[in-house]
């Protein structure tokens, strides 16, 4: 369903976004360390992730992983005092290089939060704001795209019928969902994915889930979860931290029956962490 | 055990308290008291005010421009002072809001916390809501008159004097200066209490800092914002002080033409008719009528503030 929506969009000013480059794969970390002050919160990560699939990024609290998972967009410059070092490609860009335009990497790399965050605005503006900044006007072309997006995040049957009421009249997962339609309206690459059933119940997050498999045929995403089970269920590559280090990554399959370091297998096997 | 004896049996206990609280009482009285006291002491106020003043009001009254003998009841009026009080606290709003909001929006969303610097203007500010209002008079002579004014007549009006003088502009001006940190720091909590998932939003969806402020931040903190302005009116209506040198006259002999003219302000004109008067008993009614028009004015200009932040807050709750 996701991807025939998705490909009848064809709006002039994303059309950038269409162009996938290099082939290979899409995120290349390299040497990444980084720094909160004097705190040392990521060891030297070296890790590829491929295109259009879902990998997870699992470990306990503290390891890394948001934190990782945050340098993909650079939403850690908001932070006062955090130091990167090493190397980040998307699609072959180095993404902490000077000539880097962080707006441009965040309309690529798009991000839904572990606290759903709406705008305190009606649902269409909500899918429609990302459109805006970047520079969509035209009347047809925005009901076009908000209705595609919330289409594409399986919400769009529930809300049709009040498209311009609040979103925070939403349910829980109601409102994930809008902020992942939010999200994939501006057609990035990438979609970031912080935690983003760890707040709902167990049937919208299973809509969640539902929603990230037939996502992954249109976009590449990087999820960050402590539930197990989901990262078995959804991803097809799992990268395991502990204490700011990555353990192990490898294929879902391999990390969950068959991991290669003690500390992954006492972790998925809920021995520790 | 004795401890035991206090465990009786379900049926045996009640949930009603069968001791008196005394401290309860106590501090539930004390609050009432409280808040019975400052009721008792507005109503006071507003009684004793109206009492006095109720044989001087008149539809004639508020609709005259007075004679420049404004001391008798049967002919006067207080239309002047009514337009040049209003006109004053609305051209102070103007300035006022957006310098505040401009300012407070550095303070909160640019600024480090911690720089010298935002520790200097945060001190400036508290410092500034400190400062005895006459002191804002005597600034707004020192500053906005003999400095900005007769810059602008030597620049560009060769030294003709049509700037260089007291008047409603430089009046306003120096109550806007006065009101700043009411603005500034209703602004600054309003800003501070938007949670900053909104802000990440807009961020990761490739908003810039600015856009973030314009579109998500400053909406939201609309209701905040205009609360400033609220209390920036209230203090404002009735401050004699700073306008004692920068724009209040005597006697007007019409309304106002223009920002650069001096005007009359019914603050200022109870301190006239209270001090100036050649017979005391006879003008007390008008005396006491302007301090409820005054009143009055104050109030209404504050539920013009308070019903514009009621539809900005409908709006945001409702939305389209």
């Amino acid at each position: 369903m996701a991807e025939n929506v998705l490909q009848k969009i064809a709006v002039p000013s994303l059309a950038a976004n269409e162009t996938k480059s290099v082939a290979g794969p899409l995120i290349e970390v390299e040497n990444l360390s980084l720094h909160y002050g004097s705190a040392r919160a990521l060891k030297n990560i070296s890790v590829q992730f491929g295109e259009k699939v879902v990998t997870a990024l699992i470990g306990p609290s503290g390891c890394g992983k948001s934190t990782l998972l945050r340098c993909f967009n650079r939403m850690n410059d908001l932070i006062d005092g955090v130091h990167v070092e090493g190397t980040i490609r998307v699609a072959g860009h180095d993404i902490y290089g000077t000539e880097v335009d962080v707006i441009e990497l965040r309309k690529r790399v798009g991000m839904v939060f572990q606290k759903s965050n709406p705008f305190p605005k009606s649902i269409y503006e909500n899918v429609a704001y990302g459109l805006r900044l970047h520079g969509v006007k035209k009347k047809s072309d925005l009901v076009a795209v908000v209705e595609q997006s919330l289409r594409a995040a399986a919400l769009w049957d529930e809300v049709k019928d009040r498209l311009h009421s609040s979103a925070l009249g939403l349910s829980g997962g109601q409102q994930q969902r809008l902020c992942i339609a939010r999200a994939i309206a501006i057609r990035p690459e990438i979609i970031l994915m912080d935690e983003p059933a760890s707040a709902l119940d167990p049937i919208a997050t299973a809509k969640i889930e539902d929603l990230i498999l037939e996502l992954k045929k249109e976009f590449t995403i990087v999820i960050v979860t402590h539930n197990m089970q989901q990262a078995a269920r959804i991803s097809d590559h799992t990268a395991f931290f502990y204490l700011g280090e990555l353990i192990e990554f490898d294929s879902t399959r391999k990390i969950f029956t068959n991991p290669a370091k003690k500390q992954t297998e006492d972790y998925v096997t809920g021995r520790f962490g | 055990m004795p401890t035991q004896t206090t465990l009786a049996p379900a049926q045996g206990r009640h949930f009603r308290s069968q001791t008196f609280q005394f401290g309860s009482f106590f501090f539930t009285g004390l609050t009432g008291l409280a808040t019975l006291l400052i009721l008792g002491i507005l109503a006071t106020i507003l009684i004793y005010v109206v009492a006095q003043g109720w044989q001087g009001l008149s539809w004639r009254f508020v609709s005259t421009i007075p004679e420049k003998n404004f001391f008798d009841p049967a002919t006067t009026g207080v239309l002047p002072m009514i337009v040049g009080t209003t006109i004053r606290v609305i051209v102070m709003t103007i300035f006022v809001i957006p310098v505040g909001v401009i300012t407070a929006t550095y303070l909160t969303e640019y600024a480090q916390t911690t720089s010298l610097l935002t520790r200097l203007i945060r001190s400036a500010v508290n410092n500034l809501a400190g400062v005895p209002s006459i002191v804002f008079g005597l600034f707004g002579v020192g500053f906005f008159i003999n400095f900005v004014g007769r810059n602008i007549d030597a620049l560009f009006h060769q030294g003709e004097s049509k700037w260089g003088h007291a008047g409603l502009i430089w009046a306003s001006l120096t109550l806007a200066v006065m009101t700043l940190p009411v603005v500034i720091v209703a602004t600054e909590e309003s800003l501070r209490a938007i949670p900053p998932g909104l802000r990440e939003a807009s961020l990761a969806l490739g908003a810039s800092k600015l856009e973030t402020i314009v579109r998500i931040v400053i909406p939201q903190a609309l209701p905040g914002i205009l609360t400033g302005g609220i209390l920036a009116v209230s203090r404002a209506a009735g401050e004699v002080a700073p306008i004692l040198f920068t724009g209040v006259a005597y006697y007007m002999s019409g309304l106002p033409k223009s920002l650069t003219n001096q005007f009359m302000d019914l603050g200022y004109h109870v301190y006239v008719l209270s001090t100036q008067s050649p017979d005391i008993e006879k003008t007390r009614p008008i005396l006491y009528a302007t301090v409820v028009v005054l009143l009055v004015l104050t109030f209404a200009l504050n539920l013009v503030a308070i019903l514009v932040r009621a539809r900005v807050r409908k709006k945001l709750r409702a939305l389209h």
